[in-house]
């Protein structure tokens, strides 16, 4: 307890014990749940290494798309000019706000066999339907906006005060940005990645309407979670234990990030 | 004012949480019936007449993959009726003491080859799923249909290579319509359901993986209930399955 | 080196043509939003102009058709704030100009640390910029810009964001380094413009109203803002200890926190409003006292200035009335030697 006022009333300290609650309760729920004796049995499983591995390559390659893809887009949003930018920034964040099934459908219509795309992809010899590659695609496309939107705010709080110095110093712009901007969004990239990289590992919908579930292929943790579930309660209980348990582990990373740049 | 104000929000607190508990509207008698996802169709229908021979009741149908439905009721949804799109289902829920009559099988289903409209591959067999330049989407073992597909290989010695094990029929039958799979392995009454969008292809080993649909009356269930399943298991509501592809139980 | 240029920008009511020759410094001078700033942008490269075009040594900047981009242009801007790159020693930020030029690293460390040494901040090297000091980072940053060895040097207000008693450090700093180097600075401090430019240019509305060199313009000031400036009292001459000698025979003392070496050129400025007005010489506390004939008198409401030549003192129209003063009289100004602050030139 620090002695300073906070002028916050009590009784909207009161709603928002119970919004805490209502977020906090559910996850000791889970572990309240877990068949503590059989549970190193039901993670270590075949199936459920196989989807937590997956799971794991998945996202790492999705993240690395995110931030290959992300960082320019969020420079271009923040740092440019140009008719109907607006507009595509509203596109570009629209899978934050969309059903992941419907992201998955529109992808189904995109890189799918008889996709926009995908015929022509098929004619050229690439199919990715239930390919590893497809669950990279739903995972990307639902975690890039993540990337996009925490950087585009780190940059346009940083400004250009400091691109411009290097400018006038005579630095060229990709020098501009090797050595000044993507040092000083370094923090914002990183928290960017881990937040892609959280949401990409909980991508379901998207995955399971675009990409299939197949075991060691396609079926990544949260997939595999939904069919134990079927058959097996505990082992999904368990497996969903795991997946908290990598999240908050990815929450704290982004938060120490967080804590660190603002130092 | 403050004071005002968290009366207030208090008020909406309490109203938005009674309003998420609420589950169903209160009329003279409800009958909470838990039903497959496959029986939607048909057990709409039976409802329509049973609410028109009890006029003083009103069914609420819940459906969803019986997995799903087992999993509920264990965990104390008020079901009086369930209708399992399996054995082994209703077998979970029995193992709990929750049932109050015995399970009587009440329909049968039994597998076919879903494929794209006009059949493009020329899809005639089993064998054709084989092939490995055909991408197959089964049913995951863990569910009903994937169990029945497995069985179907066994029997026909016919081993099939999926591209993708679906938790659903219905994912099956999304791959398929959409044109990311050839061909998927589905209940008749699936394709039947999906309108033109696939066509069914009957395979011979097809009867060796019949699918019997159980029902009973749960735990909370009473007179009602099992007017219903009684409604479920005789002529009109046979009838009733049979028009919308479901086989009847011989056993 | 030569700079001449011309720009217009609708939008922000611009429209300026200016040129600097070889190794001159020019002050400009104005109020906010006059348009000053906007020189530099159009200068330096951050800013379009409508119309115009620009030549830096004969090498087109902009006209018409052309534009060159910031980074090819050779000339360095110097703002308020150091904005040192914080992810950057000390060293690696005044490197970072030769580096961009494609000088290799160890060169280029060895040319950042010949710079800091310039301007006395070799000890700072292996700092962050997060631990320097207001005066000790813009010392940092007048080295990383001269590291970039431009054609020409743009500073905006390079001493406005330091404290009062860290000013005069980094300004005799930049005297040293300005000195035969082209350069525009843009300033409100009158100081500024005497000591460090050789020129001053009056930006007001986005036209250049008057220019010319620095002591003429304070002298006769014909704009209403270069009046303003002229305003305050301004004494050259060399220094004593604990003061000032003119070359007409005036000693002016003055509180200072450091003693200056005798016989420096310096200026003395001082304001107005602190200079009283005498009938009789007046005695006692240890005034500067300086016996004048009064050439004009202004009142402005309640307050009157007289100006005797190139000094001037404001006091209360009351106080004008009854000491009966009129051009042709012989007054003593006084000012108190606390409100003289000494420059070195």
């Amino acid at each position: 307890m620090t002695g300073t006022y906070s002028g916050v009333p009590r009784w909207l300290l009161a709603v928002a014990v119970v919004g805490a609650l209502f977020l906090v309760v559910p996850l000791g729920a889970i572990v309240l749940r877990v068949d503590w004796a059989r549970f190193g049995e039901l993670v270590s499983s075949d199936s459920s290494r196989a989807a937590l591995l997956l799971s794991l390559q998945t996202s790492a390659t999705s993240t690395v798309l995110c931030v290959l893809f992300g960082v320019p887009m969020a420079f271009a949003l923040a740092r440019t000019r140009f008719r109907g930018q607006r507009v595509l920034r509203a596109l570009v964040l629209l899978p934050l706000v969309l059903p992941p099934v419907v992201g998955g459908i529109a992808l189904l219509y995109t890189f799918g066999r008889q996709g926009l795309l995908g015929e022509s992809l098929r004619v050229v010899g690439v199919d990715i339907a239930f390919s590893t590659a497809a669950v990279v695609l739903a995972q990307t496309f639902v975690a890039l906006p993540f990337l996009v939107l925490s950087l585009e705010g780190a940059l346009r709080t940083a400004g250009t005060r400091f691109e411009t110095v290097a400018a006038t110093l005579g630095a060229r712009p990709t020098t501009v940005l090797r050595r000044v901007s993507l040092p000083l969004v370094g923090p914002g990239i990183v928290s960017g990645a881990v937040l892609s990289f959280a949401r990409a590992l909980g991508e379901f919908g998207a995955t399971l309407t675009f990409a299939g579930s197949l075991q060691g292929v396609t079926r990544t943790l949260p997939l595999e979670i939904y069919l134990q579930r079927e058959t097996d309660p505990d082992a999904a209980v368990a497996l969903s234990l795991v997946l908290v348990a990598v999240a908050v582990l990815v929450v704290a990373v982004a938060h120490r990030i967080h804590e660190g740049s603002t130092q | 004012m403050s004071r005002r104000l968290s009366l207030l929000v208090g008020g909406v607190v309490v109203l938005s949480l009674t309003a998420c508990g609420s589950t169903s509207p209160t009329t003279d008698a409800t009958l909470n019936v838990y039903a497959a996802a496959s029986l939607q169709a048909p057990f709409e229908n039976i409802a329509g007449e049973f609410e028109a021979d009890h006029p003083e009741v009103r069914v609420q149908l819940n459906f969803a993959g019986s997995a799903d439905l087992a999993t509920q009721i264990i965990a104390g949804a008020p079901a009086e009726v369930f209708a399992s799109a399996d054995a082994a289902t209703m077998e979970r829920v029995a193992a709990e003491g929750l049932l109050a009559s015995t399970p009587r099988t009440f329909a049968t289903n039994t597998l076919t080859i879903a494929v794209a409209a006009e059949n493009p591959l020329g899809i005639d067999s089993l064998e054709s799923l084989s092939n490995p330049d055909v991408s197959t989407v089964l049913c995951a073992p863990q569910v009903p249909c994937g169990a029945a597909a497995e069985a179907v290989q066994k029997f026909s010695g016919i081993p099939i290579e999926p591209v993708s094990e679906e938790g659903s029929v219905t994912d099956v039958l999304g791959k398929v319509s959409s044109g990311q799979a050839d061909a998927g392995l589905v209940y008749v009454t699936d394709v039947q359901a999906a309108g033109g969008a696939v066509e069914s292809v009957p395979f011979d080993a097809a009867g060796q993986a019949v699918n019997a649909y159980p029902i009973a009356v749960t735990g909370s269930g009473g007179e009602l209930a099992q007017a219903f399943v009684d409604l479920v298991t005789a002529p009109p509501g046979q009838e009733i399955l049979s028009a919308y592809g479901f086989g009847e139980p011989d056993q | 080196m030569s700079l001449r240029c011309s720009a217009r920008i609708e939008t922000r009511n611009f429209d300026v043509r200016f040129s600097l020759s070889a190794g001159e410094t020019v002050a400009v001078m104005g109020p906010n939003g006059a348009g000053k700033s906007t020189l530099l942008g159009v200068l330096a490269g951050l800013l379009r102009p409508d119309s115009g075009s620009a030549a830096l040594d004969g090498r087109t900047l902009y006209d018409d058709d052309a534009w060159l981009a910031p980074h090819v242009r050779g000339i360095a801007l110097l703002a308020q704030d150091a904005l040192l790159f914080p992810h950057l020693s000390v060293l690696e930020n005044v490197a970072f100009g030769p580096r961009s030029a494609g000088v290799p690293r160890s060169a280029a460390r060895q040319a950042a640390l010949r710079w800091l040494r310039e301007v006395d901040a070799d000890d700072l090297a292996q700092r962050r910029p997060a631990n320097l000091s207001g005066g000790q980072a813009q010392r940092v940053a007048v080295a990383r810009a001269l590291a970039a060895e431009p054609a020409l040097l743009l500073l905006d207000e390079p001493l406005a964001a330091l404290d009062i008693s860290m000013a005069p450090l980094l300004r005799r700093t930049l005297r040293r380094v300005l000195a035969g180097r082209s350069a525009i600075i843009v300033t409100h401090d009158i100081v500024d413009a005497l000591l460090l430019a050789d020129r001053v240019v009056i930006i007001d509305g986005g036209r250049i109203v008057e220019e010319g060199p620095t002591r003429s313009v304070l002298e006769r000031p014909r704009s209403s803002f270069a009046a303003g400036l002229a305003g305050v009292n301004l004494l050259t001459g060399a220094t004593i200890p604990g003061g000032l000698l003119t070359p007409s025979g005036i000693q002016l003392a003055a509180l200072q926190d450091q003693d200056f070496p005798p016989g420096e050129e310096a200026a003395a400025v001082f304001s107005p409003r602190a200079v009283s007005v005498h009938r009789l010489r007046p005695t006692g506390s240890p005034r500067n006292v300086l016996p004048v004939t009064i050439t004009d008198l202004e009142q402005h409401g309640a307050r009157t200035t007289v100006r005797a030549g190139h000094l001037s003192a404001e006091i209360t129209t009351a106080s004008a009335a009854e000491l009966d003063l009129l051009p042709g009289a012989e007054v003593y100004f006084s000012v108190k030697s606390a409100e003289v602050s000494i420059y070195l030139r």
